[in-house]
């Protein structure tokens, strides 16, 4: 199973990005074997539909499970058709967010925001 | 549209009093039509009244992927400046509200599978008032754009008006951009606070972008100290008028009444109003 966390920074104890679609990285951790890479994110910089393309990345990436603090209603849309599972992270790292999945301590992200995409 | 006048009304905020300048300005004018490009909330009808003699729909083309003929390439979406298609467990998605209808995906498709087809995102309203005729530009509720409502409105207006009245959107957005881009002189309406001076500047930073020549109206005043006339005599902006905050005034508003049919005052200022910007527009 891989699980990809939007990631500020490319250290395993560093914090959960709090934007999904405009985060720098992502970090994608596979449970099966435990390896792990941060992706850069190419949407970071879209002047509009970052949340898409963001989505996207993730999707080509094999994620099956996505741990955001939160995410807007278009990256949401391509992870749904997708069949990725979404979950809301809790305070610290990004391998401390892993653990938490793992015991079954992280619940499923129930609010979608409108996103931040405007004129 | 081929119109000897053509006047942008415009505030960095909404509620400074862009209609009311617009609406009474395009009664005080000759041969006038009245542009109502406000398409989120559009509400000049209410002042320059009448029913609906014609609509038109506004429609956007919007692609559509046919499954059948689809490869997942990829192209399309690699391709997209704006993100609006995703490839997802082998099926392309448009996101509609994202897509700016340039038509590129078709183009870039090796497979002819990406058709267009129209989507209506509003319309456009014609009434007749007196002199005026007023066309109302109306954006669907939930879409993101109105800029091709109001490019439509530019371009499809008939000629042979003395004087366009243009009630621009709020703000300083690319919305507002379309509505300036064709206007001879930019009309600033600005509040007597910090926060409308504040949008003051941002309106008229986007006239001197477009290069177009701006004044003021300094509406609702009361005679205590004004930012907003503090930025215009910084700023070289030239005042046209000034509306005092008055009572009556808000009470022909509030009843949907044009104040230069009620108030001969106000009628000789807008009167002068329209003098002095068809002075500023000859220099």
């Amino acid at each position: 199973m891989r699980i990809g966390i939007p990631a500020e920074v490319k250290d395993i104890n560093g914090p959960v990005s709090n934007n999904f679609g405009r985060t720098q990285y992502y970090f994608i951790y596979d449970d099966s074997n435990e390896n792990y890479e941060f992706i850069s994110n190419d949407a970071a910089n879209s002047q509009g539909g970052a949340g898409v393309k963001a989505a996207q990345l993730v999707v080509d990436s094999k994620a099956e499970i996505v741990i955001t603090p939160q995410l807007g209603e278009n990256a949401a849309a391509v992870l749904n058709a997708a069949n990725v599972q979404i979950y809301k992270c809790e305070d610290g790292t990004l391998m401390e967010n892993i653990k938490l999945l793992k015991d079954g301590r992280l619940t499923l992200l129930s609010s979608i925001h409108k996103g931040y995409h405007g004129h | 549209m081929d119109t000897n006048l053509k006047i942008a009304v415009l505030s960095g905020k909404g509620g400074t009093g862009k209609t009311f300048v617009a609406s009474n300005l395009a009664k005080i004018a000759n041969r006038a039509v009245y542009l109502d490009c406000d398409v989120e909330e559009p509400n000049g009808h209410l002042f320059l009244k009448g029913p609906v003699l014609e609509a038109f729909d506004v429609d956007l083309p919007m692609p559509e992927v046919n499954l059948d003929l689809c490869d997942n390439c990829r192209k399309c979406v690699d391709f997209c400046a704006f993100n609006a298609l995703a490839l997802i467990s082998g099926r392309v998605k448009v996101f509609d509200k994202i897509c700016h209808s340039c038509g590129g995906c078709k183009v870039i498709c090796p497979q002819n599978a990406i058709e267009e087809y129209n989507k209506n995102i509003g319309k456009i309203e014609r009434r007749h008032y007196d002199n005026v005729d007023v066309y109302t530009g109306i954006l669907n509720p939930g879409e993101e754009s109105g800029t091709s409502i109001i490019k439509k409105m530019m371009t499809t207006i008939p000629s042979g008006y003395e004087t366009a009245i243009i009630d621009s959107p709020p703000g300083s957005a690319c919305i507002v951009m379309d509505s300036i881009e064709d206007a001879d002189y930019c009309v600033l309406v600005a509040e007597p606070t910090t926060f409308g001076a504040h949008n003051l500047r941002m309106v008229h930073e986007l006239t001197k972008v477009f290069n177009k020549p701006c004044g003021a109206v300094l509406n609702k005043t009361n005679g205590e100290e004004d930012p907003s006339r503090i930025y215009c005599m910084d700023n070289n902006v030239p005042i046209l008028l000034d509306i005092p905050w008055r009572k009556d005034i808000s009470d022909y508003i509030a009843e949907g009444s044009l104040v230069v049919e009620k108030d001969k005052e106000l009628s000789e200022s807008f009167a002068a109003l329209l003098e002095r910007i068809s002075q500023e527009v000859q220099k």
